[in-house]
């Protein structure tokens, strides 16, 4: 059996957006006394989604262009580390999390000795901490 | 005389000197950006841009105009040396640029590319200058079918250039659209999209998309590079930096097909200074006595491209700030700059804001000798940047990112949008959605639900209204029209061969 490509899953995924465009704008006003209501262009962009994705779930059939998904998994792991620094805000504050994430990057990410990676995300650290609270007066999360 | 007038005001607000030191930080931040390979003017500009606000107006403006086309600059040196493009308008400079290179002339090379893009970016600015305000009078008779059928055609032909697939291109284009609706209605007060979360209600913010789609996104599409490829060296000393004037001699043509070819084409939405170095390389080649040589290292195939991308720069302000209608990624984000700030980009721009206007056409002047004087003595400095580890450049990119969209609107739930957003961008990436007609989408959705609505309300619920007035009625034709290119085969494959 044929694998189905990426176009036809993001086909897929924004034919789901469309549909869920189309039925939330079909409850708000589409046309009223004083003109088009809140629903009119929302529906429309919507059926036009769902139109285009489903002309972009059908050629996928026909097409056999696949991704190259070799660099997933760096990339997702990096996007994990960037979320997870995220969620560190609240608990430790920007400048220790933004260090642990350079950490992260330096040393599993690019393989740098740990000694390049501690210099590397504390000197990051300071450089932001230097710049954006103490000389631009910027707040940091 | 009026534009005299309006270039001496545009002088006295660009000499300031804390603006010219800011135009000066703009073009070597852009040189630097253009040199590096991966991260884009939308990407800086975006990241920079919450920053700005403490910034005055004018200043930011120079400043991130100055990033713009700093980095037109910058990408050459790239091109040239390693023979990968530091952005994509600098593509068609690599198959000259890196063979000249390879044959013991790369200092000739970066020589001719910065003297064609100094030419070329200074007669762009000269466009600017003529063909704006006389645009932003004539739009002042446009209303809202006019404006919604503009920014209709703007995003026609910003899906007809936007990628291999015009499907997605649009249902990038569709997504955006639905960004721009999230929020509270502002006709009804009805609130759209919002999931129920307070925090939506007043949209999504224009900076944690633009960041997140442009920088998160790019870092994580490259974390597969985990080192950079040799250079070439580049020759010390000014003298091995000059073209000769056997080369110049060659370039005169490629100069002036540079700058004219790139400045219109830059006027056009959606078509870019990618495109417009490829044509204009292309019509080098035709025009050539020895046209086999392209290829091998001739010095016009550097200067034709290279002017091309500079005065594209020139051209594509034109229509963002005239009829507020950004043409790429980089003038939306310009744009989106502009009214954050509080202007409101148009054909009110110019008369309200004659100091702002002129000062950023004078500092584009000023920039370009700025950029003429540092990059002949200086691109051996700027290829140095070539060596900095991408293991330090994009943890600070990342960093950059979160401080930007914080410092906006001290909201963590921007920052998990901005995550959110960077994932989206690197799928964008990998599934082949185009970046641009997403981002004008999103800028665009507001003003075209406005202008729609309202010119419904004009006509009673009528849409005839949108074909009734004859100017909007030939924008929108040629908006579908662009929209058929595809069915039409010939006319799709040369749209294709232009985007390879």
């Amino acid at each position: 059996m044929k694998r189905l490509s990426a176009d036809f899953w993001s086909g897929l995924a924004l034919g789901g957006l469309g549909a869920y465009i189309i039925v939330t704008a079909s409850r708000w006003e589409y046309l009223g006394q004083d003109g088009p209501g809140p629903g009119f262009f929302p529906l429309w962009y919507g059926i036009a989604m769902s139109a285009l994705s489903l002309l972009l779930v059908v050629s996928s059939f026909s097409k056999s262009g696949k991704v190259d998904w070799s660099d997933a998994p760096r990339a997702l792991a990096t996007w994990a580390a960037f979320a997870a620094m995220c969620a560190a805000f609240k608990l430790i504050g920007f400048l220790p999390a933004f260090a642990l994430l350079t950490f992260f990057i330096v040393a599993v990410m690019y393989r740098r000795p740990l000694v390049v990676a501690a210099t590397v995300s504390v000197a990051l650290a300071a450089g932001f901490y230097v710049l954006f609270p103490l000389a631009l007066g910027v707040k940091l999360p | 005389m009026e534009i005299l007038s309006g270039l001496m005001q545009g002088f006295a607000v660009a000499l300031q000197p804390m603006n010219l030191l800011w135009c000066f930080v703009g073009v070597v931040l852009g040189t630097v950006i253009g040199v590096m390979p991966g991260l884009g003017p939308p990407a800086t500009i975006a990241m920079l841009l919450p920053l700005t606000f403490l910034m005055n107006p004018a200043a930011a403006m120079i400043m991130l105009a100055g990033i713009y086309y700093g980095a037109k600059y910058g990408g050459s040196t790239t091109s040239i040396l390693l023979n990968v493009p530091g952005e994509s308008a600098s593509v068609a400079t690599c198959i000259d640029g890196y063979q000249m290179a390879r044959n013991g002339r790369a200092g000739a090379a970066l020589g001719i590319a910065a003297i064609a893009s100094f030419i070329a970016g200074t007669v762009g600015v000269l466009g600017l200058m003529l063909i704006a305000p006389p645009l932003a009078r004539m739009s002042l008779a446009f209303s809202s079918p006019e404006y919604f059928a503009l920014m209709a055609l703007g995003l026609a032909m910003v899906v007809l250039l936007g990628g291999d697939s015009m499907v997605k291109a649009l249902l990038a284009t569709l997504v955006g659209l639905w960004l721009a609706g999230i929020g509270t209605d502002l006709f009804s007060q009805t609130s759209r999209f919002t999931f129920g979360r307070m925090e939506l209600l007043s949209g999504i913010d224009f900076v944690v998309v633009a960041i997140g789609v442009f920088a998160i996104g790019e870092v994580l599409a490259n974390m597969h590079e985990r080192g950079g490829a040799p250079a070439i060296a580049v020759p010390k000393g000014l003298r091995n930096l000059l073209p000769t004037r056997q080369d110049l001699k060659d370039s005169r043509f490629a100069f002036a097909n540079g700058s004219l070819v790139g400045f219109f084409i830059g006027v056009l939405p959606g078509a870019g200074s990618t495109i417009a170095s490829f044509i204009s390389y292309g019509i080098e080649k035709a025009v050539s006595r020895h046209p086999e040589k392209f290829g091998q290292g001739v010095v016009e195939g550097v200067a034709a491209p290279e002017g091309a991308n500079n005065a594209e720069t020139g051209g594509a302000l034109i229509p963002m700030l005239t009829l507020g209608i950004p043409g790429s990624s980089t003038t939306a984000v310009l744009l989106a700059a502009l009214v954050l700030w509080g202007f409101k980009p148009g054909p009110l721009f110019i008369p309200e804001n004659p100091a702002m206007f002129w000062g950023l056409v004078a500092s584009m002047y000023l920039g370009n000798v700025m950029l003429l004087v540092l990059n002949l003595p200086l691109v051996p400095v700027f290829a140095q940047v070539l060596r900095a580890p991408t293991y330090v450049l994009y943890p600070l990119v990342l960093g950059i990112s979160v401080v930007g969209v914080y410092s906006t609107s001290s909201s963590l739930f921007d920052v998990w949008l901005l995550a959110g957003f960077g994932l989206g961008g690197y799928l964008m990436r990998k599934l082949d959605y185009p970046s641009a007609p997403l981002i004008l989408g999103l800028v665009l959705g507001g003003a075209m639900e406005r202008a729609l609505r309202q010119s419904l309300m004009m006509s009673d619920g009528s849409l005839s209204i949108l074909v009734a007035r004859p100017v909007s009625a030939v924008m929108l034709s040629l908006a579908l029209l662009i929209l058929l290119v595809p069915l039409f085969g010939k006319f799709n494959a040369w749209r294709l061969k232009a985007l390879k």
